[in-house]
């Protein structure tokens, strides 16, 4: 086959920045089968596969890259899906910059094979040609139990279910699927999509039971009783994180959890359609430079506000957010005000936010995360107009599990301590993603989960 | 889906409703709340569990209809279900052993909150006053109830329409300075009505427990916006509530948050108000 050399990625079709700043609506519309081969043509297949070493869970990117240059577009979905269980969704939201593009040959000289957008064509091809995987899976009648729905969550579920356990997973929301379907909007990742790909688990025998808020209803020495003999902890990193500074309990001061559950899980920008409501807000300001960070910015755009600004305290080198996140809320007339940080929330006399007093900053030293820590420059405070704020400056995993479990050994911070395949100091519970590691990627937390699966199927096997 | 095993209607504007929920029913504690959604484009609305019935598997909750929700759940009958309902969350009342008397004060709906706190001290063996205070007579609710678990049971309305005329603050000053020696107070209301017991108990330095009832969405601690300031500190309800001392909470704070989302309320009642007259002309 011939290779294509050019320097640069296929580009993916998108809708016009003007027009998708008002709606909810996929921004980017994915390759046709003409672009996937294409691209897929710029993979030179080689020798060190270094892609796949930058994979959490160890997509056979060559392999399935290969079939997509033959055409073969359901052999390459099921190459993938031979080690990803959720791929429409990675193919979306990984940071492959960082991951298996990072790692990419091509790189070196250009851009990198767009590895995730063919991930991607590969998902969709497949969902909208009705594809039905067949599974052979011998049932062994062994039962374990999974908290939390989210991307660790599923993958473990998934990659028991494969192995033959009766696997149940156990969500405290009314609809499964945790961060993709509270945190993650809609236009970049749709939820029918998520509830595409949480179907195909159920297909596989996976059960999932909503509403119930483990710790709660039921502590995990109860689902031992019950008769579940390994459990999986995938509760996430729900425990938002204020600033400790005045004024952060006036009206319209939010946490990007609460700001994005509104709008994702209930879907207030379609209020009074469903019941949950959100304010039009003329002027907010979204502090932090992470994903979470940018997708509050974008969807406080699509609801309407006249201006929208992230307020950083680094500059914009030192951004956890993905490139391309970056890159779409700069499209679509977000203010980036880097090197500058709130020092207090400012309101009248009813309660409601009128404005942000920021400090500039510069960057020192480098710190423990390597980045060059942001110092506050003296008298540098100045008052930002807003009606509203939302804080995006992280979470920390939620401690409702371990009130309840106090053999379960957590952190001074709350993440709960596991060693390298998931193992807690509980036998037989295993945890992974952000309640481990804390606020991270959706990869990360499916690695977390995949190998966990691995050591839990193994502990049961020597039991 | 959760089904409605019995409907009563308690007063003009409450509404009791028993619910199936076995495994609910076999954790729930008074103190503690569930979280409910009536359908797929519902919002998810806390309420109390105003009682349960281990045995027979059930929990019920005592509403009051003031926005589309709670008025949408009012049209719902005996064998309808509920879509989504979960819980029990939030933690439970703790009374110390050693309480020997206890005045329980309810403000309207918050009577089917306290009440459960009466019942579950009144079996502990502890002395148990009630004071009861409603706008007026048609809006008393659980009076046979509260007198089954209480000492005393004071009532008050706003008019004078039964019980004696004024606040339920007038009746616990007078008991108090008659010479009742109460070792905790528990106000359950209004957050204006918590705010002047915790203010009058002050005086008297007497134990107040309040219990807030914020905006909020998951009940998980998830979100944050339940937020009420404790002793300087700020607390979620959801997870370090409802109860709290009330002598350290700002209830000016709560004050202002609570009417935070009132215009998009009124909006939504209205909309649904117009399409039921619709349906029906």
């Amino acid at each position: 086959m011939k290779k294509n050399m050019s320097l640069t990625k296929v580009a993916m079709p998108e809708r016009d920045p003007i027009e998708r700043s008002i709606n909810f609506e996929e921004v980017a519309l994915g390759y046709t089968e003409e672009m996937a081969l294409e691209e897929a043509a710029r993979c030179l297949g080689c020798k060190n596969r270094s892609c796949v070493a930058g994979c959490p869970v160890n997509v056979q990117i060559p392999e399935f890259i290969a079939l997509v240059q033959e055409g073969k577009f359901i052999e390459a979905y099921e190459k993938i899906i031979e080690t990803n269980s959720l791929p429409a969704i990675c193919g979306r939201v990984c940071p492959q910059e960082s991951q298996c593009e990072g790692k990419c040959v091509r790189g070196v000289k250009g851009q990198p094979v767009g590895i995730g957008r063919l991930e991607r064509f590969c998902a969709d091809y497949a969902m909208v040609h009705g594809y039905e995987p067949k599974y052979d899976i011998e049932k062994n009648g062994r039962k374990v139990a999974v908290i939390g729905s989210g991307p660790a969550g599923l993958s473990c579920a998934g990659d028991m279910a494969k192995r033959g356990y009766d696997v149940t997973v156990f969500e405290a929301f009314h609809v499964a699927g945790g961060v993709l379907q509270y945190g993650i909007p809609q236009f970049r990742l749709p939820k029918e999509l998520v509830n595409a790909e949480i179907n195909g688990l159920e297909k596989m025998g996976v059960k999932i039971e909503k509403n119930m808020v483990i710790g709660k209803i039921l502590t995990l020495d109860e689902l031992k009783e019950e008769g579940y003999e390994a459990i999986f902890i995938g509760s996430g990193a729900g425990l938002p994180s204020f600033m400790r500074i005045p004024g952060e309990n006036f009206n319209g001061v939010y946490s990007a959890n609460e700001f994005l559950t509104r709008i994702n899980l209930m879907k207030a920008y379609r209020f009074p359609e469903f019941d949950t409501p959100i304010k039009k807000y003329k002027h907010v300001v979204v502090v932090g430079g992470g994903n979470v960070a940018m997708d509050a910015a974008r969807c406080a755009k699509r609801l309407g506000a006249d201006e929208v600004s992230i307020v950083y305290r680094r500059g914009e080198e030192e951004m956890p957010a993905r490139l391309e996140e970056i890159h779409h809320a700069k499209e679509e007339g977000i203010i980036f005000r880097l090197l500058q940080n709130p020092v207090e929330i400012l309101g009248d006399e009813k309660g409601n936010v009128t404005g942000v007093k920021n400090i500039k900053m510069e960057l020192g030293e480098p710190d423990a995360s390597g980045r060059r820590r942001p110092v506050a420059i003296k008298d540098s405070e100045y008052v930002l107009e807003a009606d509203a704020v939302v804080i995006a400056i992280g979470q920390s995993p939620n401690p409702l599990i371990k009130s309840t479990t106090p053999d379960l050994e957590t952190k001074t911070w709350g993440g709960i301590v596991a060693d390298e395949d998931g193992l807690t100091s509980i036998e037989g519970v295993y945890a992974g993603g952000d309640a481990v590691t804390g606020a991270a990627t959706v990869i990360l937390a499916m690695g977390a989960g995949k190998k966990a699966a691995a050591a839990m199927d193994a502990y049961l096997q020597s039991k | 889906m959760y089904k409605i095993l019995e409907k009563k209607v308690l007063g003009p504007q409450i509404t009791k409703m028993v619910i199936d929920a076995p495994t609910i029913a076999k954790k729930a504690e008074p103190g503690q709340f569930i979280i409910l959604r009536i359908d797929e484009q519902g919002e998810r609305i806390p309420l109390t569990v105003a009682d349960f019935d281990r045995e027979q598997g059930t929990v019920t909750i005592i509403f009051q209809i003031v926005g589309k929700t709670t008025t949408q759940l009012n049209a719902l009958n005996e064998g309808d279900a509920l879509l989504d309902f979960v819980g029990p969350l939030g933690k439970a009342s703790e009374f110390d052993e050693s309480i020997k008397k206890v005045a329980v004060i309810g403000g309207g709906l918050g009577t089917a909150i306290a009440y459960p706190q009466a019942k579950k001290l009144s079996a502990m063996g502890v002395e148990v006053d009630m004071i009861a205070g409603f706008r007026n007579t048609d809006y008393i609710i659980l009076e046979e109830e509260m007198k089954a678990c209480s000492k005393n049971l004071y009532i008050t309305t706003d008019d004078g329409s039964n019980g004696r005329k004024g606040l339920v603050t007038d009746v616990l000053r007078e008991r108090i300075e008659a010479g009742e020696k109460y070792d905790l107070v528990i106000a359950i209301g209004p957050l204006i009505m918590m705010k002047f017991v915790c203010l009058l108990t002050k005086e008297f330095d007497i134990k107040t427990i309040i219990s807030m009832n914020p905006v909020m969405i998951d009940g998980t601690g998830m979100c944050g916006g339940c937020r009420v300031v404790v002793g300087g500190e700020t607390k979620f309800a959801c997870v370090d509530g409802p109860d709290f001392d009330g002598h350290l909470v700002d209830f000016d704070s709560a004050m202002r948050r609570q009417p935070m989302y009132r215009e998009q309320e009124q909006e939504s009642l209205h909309k649904h108000q117009c399409r039921m007259e619709g349906m029906q002309a």
